[in-house]
């Protein structure tokens, strides 16, 4: 199994788990990246309602894509229906929040779980359909790459490479608005339409996860690295490329444990890894952690 | 009307029970904005509940509901501590050890025989409403009948009591709670103890989850921690009309929700019959839906969308 393991780690447990080590790596990249500018910006659990809101999406697009040609996994197809629903729930809490006087943890708390509960209605109706589709579903709840075929595989670690390339691209003025919101708007940049590319990205990039980390866990790729960068750096641009690092660490390893054996879904392996990391970073951070932090306030000032 | 009794008299009592407990409650989380405090706990628990089925060896309650407390009293511990020292925001904070602690206790029943039983992690999520039958509920004269009564789900007293918990911590507590939800520093200084009123609603959140969650489903009870509170507070600007209006909207999407997801397919001519939990959850979304679009105090002071 260590052997397994480590041969996952260095890619060479073949072309398929190679791909999918791979794009586990770039998509906790992704993720750590785009995670930093939501949780800097008090966001952190919009990324949370936006995963849960994928699963009416997927399940709509499953039954369409059965009924119109027998078989309901295709990966592409069922993205596409993800990210409609998680954009939809996305605008709902805009929504809620704009027109009415709830606050944005309200809409968030609203849309995780009734669209969540929506998209549990849906896979109901799956199961009464009876196509055998369930086995196909079922991995998205909690990740599952041990099953993945070579064309998902394939999609994901493209898409995460296209997501990737956008999140650089908007990077520096991300950056700024986390920084400086008042400032980043006397420099010209529309901070509400910073603001929504932000959640368009993070609606990508969880979309883009969910079979490897599955949709109920995939939001602590965005949430773990972020926290743990923090303990390292005080500068938010420091603090994207440390996440972002984390988060591919996190996504490599995490993805090679769950290769090297049976029953060991990716998700929780990933986000486990990831917590490690957090722990680590919690006590030795060189910008606010435990024991740098006890270090200097043991020497007189 | 018997088979009314066998198959729907509990699951609509105890959707209904859970429901008003959690909306109850969710009145002041939402003030707080502390609303998805049910998300994160309904997520913690887990680790707790496969624990406390491992060393019990068996599926029963009591082991593990008391799992399921330690781990939400551990994991309030846990964000309380990641949140102060990595100055993370609340939700940051929250959502690393609730995504952590979920993640392990998927892993723990992975690796577990606990995966044999029916203990599983769609069980969790989703509840198991359409499973408590009441086989003694042949006809009406059981609901009079002490020994049909006692052959009601294990589910339903519990969550009476429950229910009467939280009922009594509201009213006794009221003025500390209110104060401490619209104003804690003013709670401060009158020596309301907000901190302490905080700690026992979060426990108070957590034992309603644990109970709620056990019958219904974590997705059931996050959405009424949330929804008809909020529903309740676009409709007036008191608290005690809120609460009633929550406790109303709690009661119409457990029983309209059930129903649907029981009857629903068959009126359309499907022989089947979807989730109830989830059906649940989407009706307490329309009228939250319905509330933000007409209810009559919608608009208050606030506010800016997904730019603050």
């Amino acid at each position: 199994m260590t052997g397994a393991f480590l041969d996952a780690l260095t890619f060479q447990a073949g072309y398929n788990t190679t791909l999918v080590t791979l794009g586990s790596a770039l998509l906790g990249a992704n993720a750590g990246a785009i995670g930093t500018f939501v949780t800097l910006r008090r966001r952190a659990l919009v990324a949370d309602a936006i995963s849960h809101a994928t699963l009416p999406g997927l399940v709509i697009a499953f039954i369409l894509m059965a009924l119109m040609t027998g078989e309901g996994r295709f990966l592409p197809g069922l993205m596409v229906g993800a990210v409609a629903t998680a954009a939809l729930g996305a605008v709902v809490i805009d929504w809620l929040v704009r027109s009415t006087r709830l606050e944005e943890d309200v809409g968030t708390g609203a849309v995780l779980s009734v669209f969540f509960g929506a998209g549990v209605v849906l896979m109901t109706v799956v199961q009464a359909m009876e196509t055998g589709g369930q086995a196909g579903l079922g991995s998205f709840l909690l990740g599952a790459t041990a099953g993945m075929r070579y064309a998902e595989a394939v999609t994901i670690a493209v898409s995460a490479l296209l997501a990737g390339v956008a999140i650089a691209a908007l990077a520096r003025r991300f950056t700024l608005v986390c920084f400086d919101p008042t400032f980043a708007a006397t420099t010209g940049i529309d901070i509400r339409r910073a603001d929504l590319s932000m959640i368009a990205l993070l609606v990508a990039v969880v979309v883009i996860g969910l079979e490897v980390a599955g949709l109920v866990l995939v939001v602590a790729l965005a949430i773990i690295p972020p926290a743990a960068a923090r303990f390292w750096t005080d500068r938010v641009g420091r603090m994207v490329l440390i996440a972002a690092g984390i988060g591919a660490v996190a996504g490599l390893v995490g993805a090679s444990i769950s290769a090297a054996g049976p029953n060991l879904p990716t998700g929780p392996l990933i986000v486990l890894t990831a917590a490690a990391i957090f722990t680590v970073s919690l006590v030795f951070g060189s910008a606010r952690g435990l024991v740098p932090l006890l270090g200097r306030r043991e020497r007189p000032a | 009307m018997s088979d009314f009794l066998v198959l729907s008299f509990a699951p609509m009592l105890v959707a209904s029970l859970a429901s008003l407990a959690a909306a109850l409650v969710g009145n002041f989380l939402v003030l707080r904005r502390q609303s998805m405090l049910g998300d994160a706990i309904s997520h913690v628990v887990l680790p707790g509940i496969v624990a406390g089925f491992l060393i019990a060896g068996t599926v029963s309650p009591l082991p593990m509901l008391a799992g399921a407390t330690a781990a939400a009293v551990l994991s309030a511990v846990l964000i309380g501590l990641v949140q102060r020292l990595g100055g993370l925001e609340p939700g940051a904070a929250m959502g690393v050890v609730f995504t952590t602690m979920f993640a392990a206790g998927v892993l723990m029943l992975e690796l577990s025989s606990a995966r044999s039983v029916h203990l599983d992690v769609e069980h969790a999520l989703l509840g198991n409403l359409e499973s408590l039958i009441w086989l003694s509920g042949t006809d009406l004269s059981a609901l009079l009948d002490p020994v049909a009564l006692a052959d009601l789900p294990p589910q339903l007293p519990r969550l009476v009591v429950v229910l009467a918990v939280v009922f009594a911590f509201v009213v006794l507590f009221w003025k500390e709670l209110v104060v401490g939800s619209f104003d804690p520093v003013f709670a401060e200084t009158v020596g309301a103890r907000p901190a302490l009123v905080d700690a026992a609603l979060g426990l108070l959140a957590a034992v309603t989850a644990v109970f709620a969650f056990e019958a219904v489903g974590s997705i059931l009870v996050i959405a009424m921690f949330v929804c008809p509170p909020a529903a309740a507070r676009l409709m007036t600007d008191r608290l005690v009309p809120q609460i009633a209006w929550s406790a109303l909207f709690a009661l119409v999407s457990a029983n309209l929700g059930y129903v649907l997801g029981g009857y629903g397919p068959m009126w359309i001519g499907v022989d089947a019959s979807v989730s109830a939990a989830g059906m649940i959850a989407v009706v307490s979304g329309v009228i939250l839906g319905l509330a933000a679009l007409f209810g009559p105090r919608r608009k208050g002071t606030r506010r800016v969308g997904f730019s603050a």
